[in-house]
């Protein structure tokens, strides 16, 4: 290997490694504030670089039909709860959202000239039609066992996960799809040729950190979560409501996962079950932070990027292998750390 | 009385329905029931993980494949027997699932699943590259298994191999799970902390579960490779995984009864959706995972126990109440401490939680046969102390004396060994588990048969020694009429009373009672008191934390007073009384 491969490999490793910190960051969040390993994250990866894909073939992606019934079932239950509760007031916003705007949505989607449209206005698309099934699905899957052990939000999430990727092959077949790249630009950095999409990537990727910081810095809903996250029992005794926590928390967290698709898709080629391996890159990357901390998972990362980088030079068909492998030291080092019996949450 | 089955009839019917069956059905069922066998075997490693220690395991399947690819190597490469194929994977199964549970068990119930995710996904991609292992075309020509001389290679032939291992395996779970060995397993859900202050090695009993459940995988895998006679990757990987746990779940991941009905609901389901769902949507792909996965959501919402709590509602199986045998051999006792002596020492104890000091350097002697107090306000600090005391917690700097060693910074088990034992503020039992077997954890030192003799029932002599213990010192403190119903439904205040004879069941010399009075009315507050008084005469020493006055001063040789985590006040219980400090601290100053 020379310094030009090991340039090319490092760039691969970063563009890569931003997108797992952003997936270890929504990770991290979900786990703080609702106890849920998000096994699911890697699915919404994928729908958003597939759903992106369909629209610029110019036909409406059949992911719009998911978000219509999810909204029909949320509607279903909490337009009963509404009315048996008596808060025929709440009634029309919880119709409102769950079930006219996929329904609006639907419309433009059928209206509008898809494959014509800039690259923005169909990222937009993408992010309206994904980023709601994150809250609607926290709702019918794990509201209503918010309250269970950490066992059983597990195994909620990895039935989830069986759902979403069999539906995932249903929308979008068993063929791959690729994106065009956001940028053809590309610059000669020395020895080095950086391409645009890469700097789209590292920078969307900060960018986004960075909004994450200023929502739960700046915001209400922010340091509501954080609040949340630190003592749920106090936090609700402050009046944050654990459930509306829970639906922005899987809101913020469906918005990176269906981001970070779209990022990725021009990238590498993503299939139905491609998600699924995309997502649990970045749980180790989170693992290596503990499930806890923000800046060792963005860290991790990168390293995980990196290592699946050059282990592709060095042993391609092994590249997984080694991935997953390196779970085994961080788990030690964690175990080697930790000393008391706690009884489980 | 209402119609109940006997759970020996329940077998006896299974076992008849299931020798006939081969002889009458045609092949395609049969094999059907291979199968179902053989995801039962997976499924019943799965209840003793999931439903019964809390703990759980995605990577099942790749154990499995462990053992299939372990023996397919052996017996298509270097002409091995099939039976040489089995003993290596069990030990290779074992080496591997003891590393990852080394890793991981230590760690929040969390850490497991992750790690056998990642660890199910390498092995499948390993499996899938290795030359040697044929890549994803697989091995095959793996002969078949062979008994003597005979040769199972046909469909029904095997089923009775099939047979024979998830019945051993079954009636080898639900003998661990009645043993010592299985009373520490089923508190380790919910009950780690109160196992471990009660003597109990938790790791290891995790450890145990995640072993067996591996290497009843692992045998099915072997099973499977000599059935098939050809392996792949294909139903090793992650999702095969999950549809394991489903089994699990869905049959009633607390019974190993739930397994076999699991494996046979999940393996019927698949077979009619993979036929029906593909016409239906007309497209072919694995969509029945859709379903599985809405199905599990439901479950878990739903009826979290599974399937098989619904069937004995229908048709009830009888709960026979275990039988005490008065005659069995008493449990050696420890020696005690000569009346008078130290045996408890703490020295400038302090406990730092951030910014907050629970604890400022606390000093507290206890003597055999001595009853001392703890008293002050809410908030003082005293269960802090207790918990220091007793190893659940560490003091920040300070040092704790017992029996004349130094304690500090031991765990909780140890120190239970050397003969110190206590009851919680918050209760900790075992809410579904009898109140025999709750006040039975407490003996688990006393026992010293293993996993082996428990599942085989060869330690019945020492369980009947434990249990008739256990009677003797709940009839002891006077809840002899209540063994056999399940912890949960006492009140409160029996509760208590029966973590006390829990802690009596060590044999300690040093006990500590965190609260015992509270809950209780007037006469069963005098009828404790009567008990703490005789076990006083006994020579055992006595720490009690407490806020009933009355209960405390008629009672207790000696008195320490706390309030912001110090010591304001020691002395006898009238001098306590009359102390200013004391006052003040309790009924607050005159400004």
């Amino acid at each position: 290997m020379d310094l030009q491969i090991a340039l090319i490999l490092g760039q691969d490793g970063i563009t890569n490694g931003a997108i797992y910190a952003l997936l270890a960051l929504a990770l991290v969040l979900v786990f703080a504030v609702t106890r849920v390993i998000f096994i699911p994250q890697g699915e919404f990866v994928a729908y958003g670089a597939l759903t992106m894909a369909t629209l610029q073939t110019g036909t409406a992606p059949a992911t719009i039909w998911l978000l219509l019934v999810l909204g029909s079932a949320v509607s279903l239950l909490d337009g009963m709860q509404a009315v048996r509760t008596k808060r025929n007031d709440r009634l029309i916003k919880i119709l409102l959202w769950n079930l006219a705007y996929p329904l609006i949505l639907i419309a433009i989607l059928f209206l509008l000239p898809l494959a014509k449209l800039p690259m923005l206005v169909q990222m937009i698309l993408t992010l309206a039609v994904i980023v709601p099934m994150g809250p609607m699905l926290y709702r019918l899957v794990y509201q209503p066992l918010a309250d269970a052990s950490v066992l059983i939000l597990l195994i909620l999430s990895v039935a989830l996960h069986l759902s979403m990727v069999g539906l995932g092959l249903l929308f979008f077949g068993a063929e791959g799809q690729r994106t065009p790249a956001f940028s053809e630009a590309s610059f000669d950095v020395g020895a080095l040729t950086v391409s645009g999409q890469t700097l789209v990537v590292v920078f969307t990727s900060l960018a986004c950190i960075a909004a994450l910081y200023f929502f739960f810095e700046r915001s209400l809903y922010g340091k509501a979560l954080r609040a949340t996250a630190i003592n749920r029992v106090g936090a609700r005794l402050m009046g944050i409501r654990p459930a509306l926590a829970g639906k922005i928390t899987f809101l913020v967290a469906t918005l990176i996962g269906a981001f970070s698709g779209v990022l990725i898709a021009p990238i590498t080629t993503i299939y139905y079950d491609t998600g699924f391996l995309i997502g649990l890159k970045g749980f180790v990357a989170a693992i290596i932070g503990g499930l806890a901390s923000y800046p060792l998972a963005a860290l991790g990362a990168l390293l995980v990027g990196l290592l699946e980088a050059f282990s592709s030079f060095w042993a391609s068909e092994y590249k997984e292998v080694i991935v997953f492998t390196l779970i085994i030291p961080v788990l030690l080092w964690r175990s080697l750390k930790s000393t008391h019996v706690e009884d489980e949450e | 009385m209402k119609f109940a089955l006997s759970p020996r009839l329940l077998l006896g019917i299974f076992l008849v329905l299931a020798l006939i069956a081969p002889l009458v059905l045609p092949a395609f069922h049969i094999t059907l029931m291979n199968y179902i066998g053989l995801y039962a075997l997976v499924a019943l490693g799965l209840v003793l993980l999931t439903g019964v220690g809390g703990l759980t395991s995605f990577g099942q399947a790749a154990f499995v494949g462990l053992g299939a690819y372990t023996t397919a190597v052996l017996s298509t490469q270097f002409g091995a027997s099939p039976w040489l194929g089995l003993l290596a994977g069990i030990a290779i199964t074992l080496g591997i699932a003891f590393i990852l549970g080394a890793l991981t068990l230590r760690l929040s119930g969390h850490y497991l699943p992750l790690g056998t995710i990642a660890w199910g996904i390498s092995l499948y991609f390993l499996f899938g590259t290795m030359e040697t292992l044929g890549g994803h075309t697989g091995l095959s020509g793996i002969p078949p298994i062979a008994i003597f001389g005979w040769a199972l290679d046909e469909g029904q032939e095997i089923f009775y191999l099939i047979l024979f291992f998830l019945l051993l395996a079954m009636l080898a779970t639900s003998n661990l799970l009645d043993s010592r060995a299985g009373r520490a397993i089923r508190a380790l859900k919910g009950g780690r902390v109160m196992a471990e202050a009660m003597g109990v090695n938790t790791l290891h009993s995790r450890m145990t579960i995640f072993l067996i459940a591996a290497v009843f995988a692992c045998i099915s895998g072997w099973l499977y490779a000599h059935m098939q006679r050809l392996v792949n990757p294909t139903p090793f990987g992650l999702h095969s995984g999950i549809e394991y746990l489903f089994m699990a779940v869905v049959g009633g991941a607390g019974s190993v009864w739930g397994a076999l009905i699991g494996a046979g609901v999940i393996t019927i389901l698949k077979q009619w959706l993979q036929d029906w769902l593909p016409q239906l949507l007309g497209q072919s792909g694995n969509f029945e995972t859709i379903i599985f996965g809405v199905m599990m959501i439901l479950m878990l919402q739903y009826a979290r126990d599974g399937i098989w709590p619904f069937l004995t509602k229908l048709v009830p199986v009888k709960k026979q109440p275990k039988a005490i045998d008065p005659h069995a051999a008493a449990l050696p006792r420890r020696s005690f401490p000569t009346h008078g002596e130290l045996i408890l020492d703490a020295k400038e104890v302090t406990r730092q939680f951030g910014g907050l000091i629970a604890n400022n350097k606390m000093n507290l002697i206890v003597h055999a046969g001595e009853i001392l107090a703890l008293i002050g306000p809410n908030g003082a600090g005293k269960s802090t102390m207790f918990n220091q005391i007793s190893g659940v917690d560490t003091p920040t700097s300070g040092e704790i004396r017992f029996l004349g060693q130094n304690v500090t910074g031991m765990n909780s088990r140890a120190i239970a060994g050397m003969g110190m034992s206590r009851t919680f503020q918050h209760v900790k039992l075992l809410p579904t588990m009898t109140v025999l077997e709750n006040v039975a954890i407490g003996a688990h030192r006393r026992g010293t048969k293993g996993v082996f003799a428990a599942a085989a029932h060869t330690e019945r002599a020492e369980e009947a020694s434990l249990l008739a213990e256990a009677a003797r010192q709940l009839e002891r403190v006077g809840l002899g009429d209540y063994l056999h119903v399940e912890a949960g439904s006492l009140a409160l205040g029996q509760q208590r009373i029966l973590e006390i004879a829990r802690a009596l069941c060590s044999d300690p010399c040093l006990l500590l009672l965190d609260e015992p009075a509270a809950g209780l009315r007037y006469r069963e507050k005098q009828a404790l008191g009567d008990l703490i008084k005789k076990l006083k005469a006994e020579g055992m020493a006595i720490l009690l934390v407490e806020h009933d006055m009355d209960f405390v001063m008629g009672l207790v040789d000696r008195v320490v007073v706390m309030e912001f985590g110090e010591k304001i006040a020691e002395g006898l219980p009238e001098e306590v009384q009359k102390n200013p400090a004391v006052l003040e601290a309790y009924l607050g100053g005159v400004e």
